[in-house]
């Protein structure tokens, strides 16, 4: 009897090479690019005279870079002369190569994990590569999905194969009955504060248990995506009849009979119940709180109802050095209430929480309210197919109605690439998933929290617990 | 890419644990569709006041630290995006090595591929290391790629870790994909039949 995990499985397809150092070569299915990490890829193919082996397999959209607002002029028309560039480069490049890609003005334009997905383009047990640290979200499919350097990405081009060696198996057992204001953020806060940003170093989480089979699409997306921010390599969910309902119709899956053979190889995509992991944890969903970051990392996890940590507090030298830096940094005092902290803006978007689900959660919660005075507060949709289906079912009149506003698709104030970003000391409840010092704007102050968590601090002003409201 | 064999540089202390890479290079300057140029940007808000004066105190703006090629850092070294221009950007400053106590996953491939050797070392040794950096002065420690040490301006040298095929890569300064091209038939002979899957 086999006793492999579902990592081992993917993994074993997909290898077309193994040294006797353990350097693998690893096929890839489906590759992913945007315009901030392909275009030296592509300078790098034409010095050597190479070309693109399979452009099939690799599907390009614009997000990084791209304005949220005032698209109706096109590329052509983007005010900054820098993005402008990269986006007409990917463009170029992809028309040169004969990749497919789909344009800023094409309704199917989005964030790059959140189109994938949509397409159909993302599949169980594939290999799934992007230059862009949160592939890792398409591990939510049961795909082995993660990200890459250019260097890699033009490797990919070139050779439709990844040098890689083989990671470890780490799963995240949660178990539970999540109540419903507890989402798959609160979830993936918790697992990266109990394991650390470093925690997942050299591992593929596999997230398993009924509140992770309890969770939607949109949710496991949300939380492979984070996988990142726990160090690992990956993250993976094993595929079910939510993951077939949500794919099934999809522009780019397979149809027919190929569909019933490609339902039937997905079924037998899972861990076996003997798998030996090297790692395990276990979390409780039904006993979390809804969770908010107070400092400058991702792991800097605490409760609504708790306190920023005191650095006297703490023992080891360069962890309490680093809470004295994220404290002056985010401009908060030792001990006070995470409810007391004032917020300036609220950023609703990401390849994190941008789905249809993240904006209904967040326009349940402010229907028939108003933004604080003190507060801009914005939505960006994670795709022009998310953007619409809102629209049909009135959410844009939520938002806007609230003192919110409703933006074209993009990463935008997750990275801050664009004109969206923090102004120096601005606080921000957002929904996306690094905190970094300087990553919505340089002295920004981000705190990362669900769509629900953003949309409640927007109404107030400062943070609440979203189960008072 | 650059041959690396042994050198001798000089070495900057980065007292810091979980330096990520939008530190290491900001955002703003992702727009760029070129490698080179990015080390007038590495450690940007570190480095540099908004108005463009720089910040005195920040170690590389210290003249014993202008011409490092050595950076000693905490824990979780590079952690956070894949952005390439994190590697670009410290080899463009001059950065040919970088050790720490642990690297994050993409930012420590991403250096073998431009020439960077990131070195993970046990936190006791690394402790050395960070107080030898800390001397200023011009302290330069030698990296033996080849014989896998490190020597200490006192003499002492310390072993390290590393992938041989990796080192093997970086001494010969060998094309990645080069090498795999070398197994073409191999990857010819896989997609053929992955190929037939209905779902692939």
């Amino acid at each position: 009897m086999s006793h492999t995990t579902l990592y081992d499985k993917i993994w074993q397809a997909h290898l077309v090479d193994e040294q006797d150092d353990g350097n693998c070569l690893l096929y890839i299915d489906r590759h992913l690019i945007h315009e901030v990490t392909s275009p030296q890829a592509f300078e790098g193919l034409r010095m050597s005279g190479r070309q693109v082996r399979v452009p099939s397999k690799t599907l390009a959209v614009a997000d990084h870079n791209i304005p949220t607002t005032n698209r109706a002029g096109g590329v052509e028309a983007i005010e900054d002369e820098q993005s402008r560039i990269q986006i007409e480069t990917l463009e170029k490049n992809c028309a040169d190569f004969g990749i497919d890609h789909i344009g800023m003005m094409d309704l199917r334009q989005g964030i790059v994990h959140v189109t994938g997905p949509e397409e159909g383009f993302t599949m169980p047990g594939l290999t799934i590569v992007c230059g862009d640290s949160h592939t890792s979200t398409h591990g939510a499919f049961g795909a082995l999905a993660h990200g890459i350097g250019t260097s890699e990405v033009e490797h990919v081009l070139a050779t439709q194969t990844l040098a890689q060696r083989k990671a470890k198996n780490f799963r995240v057992n949660v178990i539970g009955d999540a109540p419903d204001y507890i989402t798959a953020k609160d979830i993936a806060l918790a697992v990266i504060g109990e394991i650390g940003t470093a925690g997942g170093t050299g591992y593929v989480l596999e997230y398993a248990g009924p509140a992770i089979e309890a969770l939607t699409m949109e949710g496991r997306m949300t939380l492979c995506n984070m996988s990142i921010e726990a160090g690992a390599r990956a993250g993976l969910i094993a595929p079910d009849e939510k993951t077939f309902e949500y794919l099934k119709d999809r522009p780019r899956v397979p149809k027919g009979a190929d569909w019933d053979a490609a339902v039937a190889y997905w079924k037998t995509l899972s861990s076996d119940p003997e798998a030996v992991f090297d790692r395990e944890i276990t979390i409780d969903a039904a006993n979390l709180p809804p969770l908010v970051t107070w400092g400058t990392s991702p792991q800097d996890v605490i409760s609504i109802n708790g306190r920023v940590p005191d650095p006297a507090a703490i023992d080891n030298e360069a962890r309490r050095k680093a809470t004295e830096r994220a404290l002056a940094y985010m401009g908060l005092e030792a001990d006070m209430p995470v409810q007391s902290i004032e917020i300036d803006r609220v950023f609703i978007g990401s390849c994190t929480n941008s789905r249809i689900e993240d904006l209904r959660a967040a326009a349940k919660v402010i229907e028939g309210k108003k933004v604080a005075d003190r507060v801009n507060a914005m939505v960006v949709p994670g795709s022009g197919l998310v953007k619409k289906q809102a629209e049909a079912e009135g959410l844009d009149k939520v938002f806007l109605d609230a003192g919110f506003e409703w933006r074209d698709p993009g990463c935008s104030m997750c990275l801050a690439m664009n004109a969206d970003k923090l102004s120096p000391q601005e606080r921000c409840a957002s929904t996306s998933n690094r905190n970094f010092e300087g990553r919505q704007g340089r002295e920004g102050r981000t705190h990362l929290v669900s769509p629900a968590m953003a949309a409640a601090a927007a109404i107030h002003g400062h943070f609440v617990d979203i189960r008072d409201f | 890419m650059e041959k690396f064999t042994t050198f001798e540089g000089i070495v900057a202390p980065l007292d810091m644990i979980n330096v990520d890479t939008d530190m290491i290079v900001p955002k703003q300057f992702l727009k760029t569709i070129k490698r080179s140029g990015l080390g007038a940007n590495v450690f940007d808000e570190m480095r540099f006041r908004p108005d463009g004066s720089e910040i005195e105190d920040f170690v590389l703006n210290q003249p014993d630290y202008r011409q490092s090629q050595i950076l000693v850092a905490g824990d979780n070294f590079g952690c956070g995006s894949s952005r390439e221009h994190a590697p670009w950007a410290l080899l463009d400053f001059g950065f040919r090595c970088v050790i720490a106590p642990s690297f994050a996953d993409i930012f420590f491939n991403n250096c073998f591929k431009n020439g960077i050797l990131p070195i993970a070392l046990p936190q006791t040794e690394v402790d050395k290391l960070m107080a030898d950096a800390k001397q200023g002065n011009g302290t330069v420690l030698t990296i033996n790629l080849e014989a896998q040490t490190i020597t200490r301006p006192n003499g002492e040298t310390i072993a390290f870790d590393v992938d041989p095929f990796k080192r093997n890569c970086l001494i010969e300064g060998l094309d990645d994909i080069g090498l795999t091209l070398k197994k073409s038939e191999k990857i010819d002979a896989f997609e053929a039949e992955r190929n037939q899957l209905a779902w692939c």
